[in-house]
């Protein structure tokens, strides 16, 4: 019976897109079927941190498998470039929370403290450094900035080229990306394998890999799954380009290697309206300027929202179906961070046919079936 | 490549141009007097260095980027020229603090 395709991976974002091609370096074939230029396209609107310093409270097993994607990070970049002389502009010099009052540093230290002791959590190193310090890194933080939280293992990537590069990647590795391809219904064969209906034309494949974001809540329960993900809006803005002046990113704004300055923390529940509003965006800047006066000379030239999948607990979800072996579900919003995983770890994995349980274990929905407590 | 209509008999306008005397006319956005005045490319990009210059002329492209009065990055072509403007090349990126 001969199947169409190995593997077909529902969602042509930054996750379809890295599983995809590290499906196709192991040689699969593999398809990649995503919706058109209509889609909510989180993989379009990203902050483009690859980021660890305050992930992992509540669940230890994020953390590590956050570094391990940061530590793949070198590698999956080198490889992309090589394959594709798309260079993603990766930089890990470490990064900084910044802390405007000492409440703020109290916070800080007390979540990062939290984060630390937890039982089982692998220690990562991290600082409070203060005001002076910190000037010998960015002497041109601004009057009320008392110091940062710094780690050495955070940094930042051109997620834009990054994405191109890892389509481009897929493509010369014989993948099939296929857009404009809504997924209508998916289908378990009772011999084994999956049918996939779209508007276009129906697949066969091997194995599916639902990783469609926030589309994945409506997709899962067809084959016996469960995704409770709900979209949280984030805005960004980004300044004209710059002479370099950030050579360290900070969580909430950044210099691109191109020279503009992004701009981008926010977090609002608004369902999938992408809207944008002048309250956000000012906040925004105005925090931003507070940090780093001279921002406040600089033009914004776009700002723009995209929206995040989020879990009800914010860690990501991995998980085979039951009922329809074969069928994995994958969900996250930080799919900067953890590209290099998804292509190196977690696809050698779903070529396996298997997540190990070791890794990807804590990571399944069921956690979010245990009853609420009295 | 450019040359004023002959009905375009506005008052001159003196300003500098990086450093040297330079004349345009009354009712002249910056990036139209440095057309005029034959300088087709105002700037260089800041991703790679080349040359460039206005070309939409209304706000949209970005590339007539100059120094107008010590500020960087200022569209020229949404900056009406006024007497004694100092209008400088726009080399690579603009430095933050200016």
């Amino acid at each position: 019976m001969g199947r169409d395709f190995d593997t077909v991976v529902l969602g042509g974002g930054m996750m379809g897109a890295a599983i995809g091609y590290g499906l196709a370096r192991l040689g699969q074939r593999c398809a990649i079927l995503d919706e058109g230029d209509t889609a909510f396209r989180a993989s379009r609107g990203n902050f483009a941190l690859v980021w660890v310093q305050s992930k992992g409270l509540g669940l230890p097993a994020y953390s590590d498998w956050t570094r391990r994607s940061a530590a793949l990070w070198p590698g999956f970049a080198a490889a992309l470039r090589e394959e594709t002389g798309v260079d993603c502009g990766l930089s890990q010099p470490g990064g900084f929370t910044l802390l405007l009052s000492e409440a703020e540093a109290a916070r800080r230290v007390d979540l990062m403290t939290r984060l630390q002791a937890q039982p089982g959590f692998n220690p990562f190193p991290w600082e409070i450094w203060d005001r002076a310090r910190l000037r010998q890194v960015f002497p041109g933080i601004g009057p009320e900035v008392i110091g940062a939280c710094h780690t050495p293992l955070d940094g930042h990537v051109n997620a834009l080229r990054g994405f191109r590069a890892l389509h481009t990647a897929f493509a010369q590795r014989g993948g099939a990306y296929r857009p404009e391809h809504p997924v209508e219904r998916l289908e378990a064969l009772p011999g084994g394998g999956f049918r996939i209906a779209t508007p276009h034309g129906a697949f066969s494949a091997g194995r599916v890999v639902l990783a469609a974001g926030n589309a994945n809540a409506r997709l899962a329960p067809m084959l016996g799954l469960r995704a409770p993900v709900r979209p949280q809006r984030g805005q960004v803005l980004v300044t004209e380009k710059a002479a370099p002046f950030l050579t360290h990113p900070v969580v909430n704004l950044r210099q691109t290697d191109e020279g503009g300055i992004m701009i981008g923390d926010s977090a609002e529940e608004a369902g999938f309206d992408t809207g944008q509003g002048l309250g956000v965006m000012a906040l925004m800047a105005r925090r931003a300027a507070r940090m780093f006066p001279d921002l406040a000379r600089l033009n914004i030239v776009r700002a723009w929202s995209a929206l995040r999948v989020m879990t009800p607990d914010g860690f990501p979800i991995y998980e085979e179906s039951d009922s329809a072996p074969g069928a994995f579900l994958c969900n996250c919003h930080s799919g900067v961070t953890l590209a290099a995983a998804h292509a190196l770890a977690l696809a050698p994995m779903l070529a396996e046919g298997r997540l190990e349980a070791a890794t990807l274990g804590p990571f399944t929905a069921r956690r979010f079936d245990v009853p609420a407590t009295a | 490549m450019f040359q004023r209509l002959p009905e375009a008999r506005r008052p001159a306008l003196p300003f500098l141009l990086d450093g040297a005397p330079a004349e345009g006319r009354e009712g002249d956005s910056v990036a139209a007097a440095l057309l005029a005045l034959g300088q087709d490319a105002c700037r260089e990009s800041a991703v790679s260095g080349q040359p460039r210059g206005g070309y939409c002329m209304m706000g949209v492209c970005f590339d007539c980027l100059v120094v107008i009065d010590g500020i960087g990055n200022r569209q020229a072509c949404l900056t009406p020229l006024r007497a004694g403007m100092v209008v400088e090349t726009q080399r690579g990126r603009r430095e933050p603090a200016r």
